[in-house]
């Protein structure tokens, strides 16, 4: 994985994601490790996203590493009409490694193709964040102790939401049962049943959860935001059927886990927060070790 | 000749090549893929043609040219029943259909509005995936949606 740009979860192997979540595990295990004393990674956040941005720099920070970069577009040569190619090749004579957060679809792909140094997709607009898919794959794994043969629930809008994508498809390398509960408006778009159906997983589509999470090992939730909705009277109407309540969790599985990418909403209740089930804090927690392995592997450092 | 039935009522060219089975409504797309309007010899459309198989079909008659495989596969994407037969002296020497490539790049535009390609100076990459037995799929390199090649905008 050295000097290979992550851009895509799908660039990644089976082998290179568990290889990724061990060494995650080990920086958990030693979080002091100066691996990156030395080394210049350049932040460029072409649009804001503060927790992306101060998980990475956490972990940077703390193996040793030093950060350059901006916050968002206003201020930057970007806002003066620079191309994304040129902002992109004059940062790669700054840094040995580029994080990069854009609004557009496939600008991390491209800007991969221009840069001299490698970059990681922190997010290019709702098409991929593989970060976040290698935090949520270890979280789940560290909860359930494998990531074999789990039965998943995703639920909320998951007909926007890139990370439940990702993470779909991630999952896919471990024999994985998919539960997809939401309302008609945001089901899961076809071309994830069809890569589901080629890879011969087992899955179901629900409008409701409450009878069957008894089931569910990991309930993903995600946030449905309103102006998803042609109809902002269904909007009202809907809302509240996708939001997870701590009497909800009464009858379910032992080792059952309620993950969340945050921010949250009104999706979980707060009084799921302090329950056995609720895991989305230390789930962000878990983006500090993972972004750890990310950058220490690709720098060729571990 | 078979090709040659009656109700073609399109000219025959003495050297050069004739794309058939076009479907009518993708002519104009098949003209720009090809480059088509900078070409100085003869050129000769037929189109709303009635086809057996596709409903209406249109012709072109390229007098003096010849394309190159990797190029007329382009049109493969709207038009995968095209023919093409190459003609000397007006007589068809070589048959042929055209092949979907694996990779187009810089023909079409990609479908998705937020798609660094339709924002900044990017070539556009596709790989062609079988969608059904007839039909392919478009999915860009760049922002990994898919673009249906009916709906395919060409530069």
């Amino acid at each position: 994985m050295k000097n290979k740009s992550l851009i895509s979860i799908n660039d990644y192997s089976k082998e290179q994601i568990l290889r990724t979540l061990d060494l995650a595990e080990d920086f958990e295990k030693n979080p002091s490790q100066p691996v990156l004393q030395g080394k210049v990674i350049a932040t460029l956040f072409f649009e804001p996203s503060t927790r992306t941005k101060m998980s990475f720099e956490s972990a940077i920070n703390r193996l040793g590493g030093q950060v350059i970069g901006f916050a968002s577009k206003e201020g930057s040569s970007v806002q003066k009409g620079e191309s994304l190619k040129d902002t992109i090749k004059t940062v790669s004579n700054y840094c040995d490694l580029i994080v990069m957060r854009h609004p557009l679809e496939g600008s991390a792909r491209y800007a991969s193709e221009v840069a001299s140094v490698p970059v990681i997709n922190a997010g290019d607009g709702a098409n991929q964040h593989p970060t976040q898919t290698m935090l949520d794959l270890y979280s789940i794994r560290k909860t359930q102790e494998t990531l074999e043969n789990l039965n998943l629930f995703m639920v909320g809008d998951l007909k926007y939401g890139r990370t439940v994508h990702s993470l779909l498809m991630a999952m896919s390398y471990f024999n994985t049962t998919y539960n997809f509960v939401s309302p008609e408006e945001l089901r899961i778009p076809e071309e994830y049943k069809m890569f589901l159906k080629e890879h011969k997983l087992k899955y179901k589509e629900h409008i409701d959860f409450t009878d069957i999470i008894s089931e569910a090992d990991i309930i993903y939730m995600t946030r449905i935001q309103r102006e998803r909705f042609s109809d902002p009277m269904e909007y009202e109407k809907t809302k509240n059927s996708y939001m997870l309540r701590r009497d909800m969790l009464k009858d379910t599985k032992e080792n059952l886990k309620v993950l969340h990418p945050l921010p949250r909403i009104n999706e979980i209740n707060e009084d799921v927060d302090d329950s056995k089930q609720s895991y989305y804090f230390t789930q962000a927690l878990n983006g500090v070790y993972t972004r750890m392995a990310i950058m220490s592997s690709i720098l060729g450092l571990k | 000749m078979a090709d040659n039935k009656p109700k073609l009522q399109v000219s025959a060219i003495k050297n050069g090549t004739v794309i058939d089975h076009i479907p009518a409504r993708h002519l104009f797309k098949v003209i720009s893929i090809l480059n088509l309007d900078h070409i100085k010899t003869q050129i000769t459309f037929g189109t709303n043609l009635e086809s057996k198989k596709l409903g209406y079909k249109a012709i072109i008659k390229l007098s003096e040219v010849y394309f190159k495989d990797e190029d007329i596969n382009k049109i493969a994407l709207i038009a995968p029943h095209a023919k093409l037969n190459i003609i000397k002296d007006f007589n068809v020497t070589t048959k042929r259909q055209v092949e979907v490539p694996d990779q187009i790049k810089g023909i079409a535009k990609c479908g998705n509005p937020n798609c660094i390609t339709n924002n900044d100076n990017v070539n556009t990459i596709f790989y062609v995936l079988p969608k059904d037995k007839e039909k392919v799929a478009l999915k860009c390199h760049y922002c990994e949606k898919i673009t249906d090649p009916e709906d395919m905008e060409v530069f």
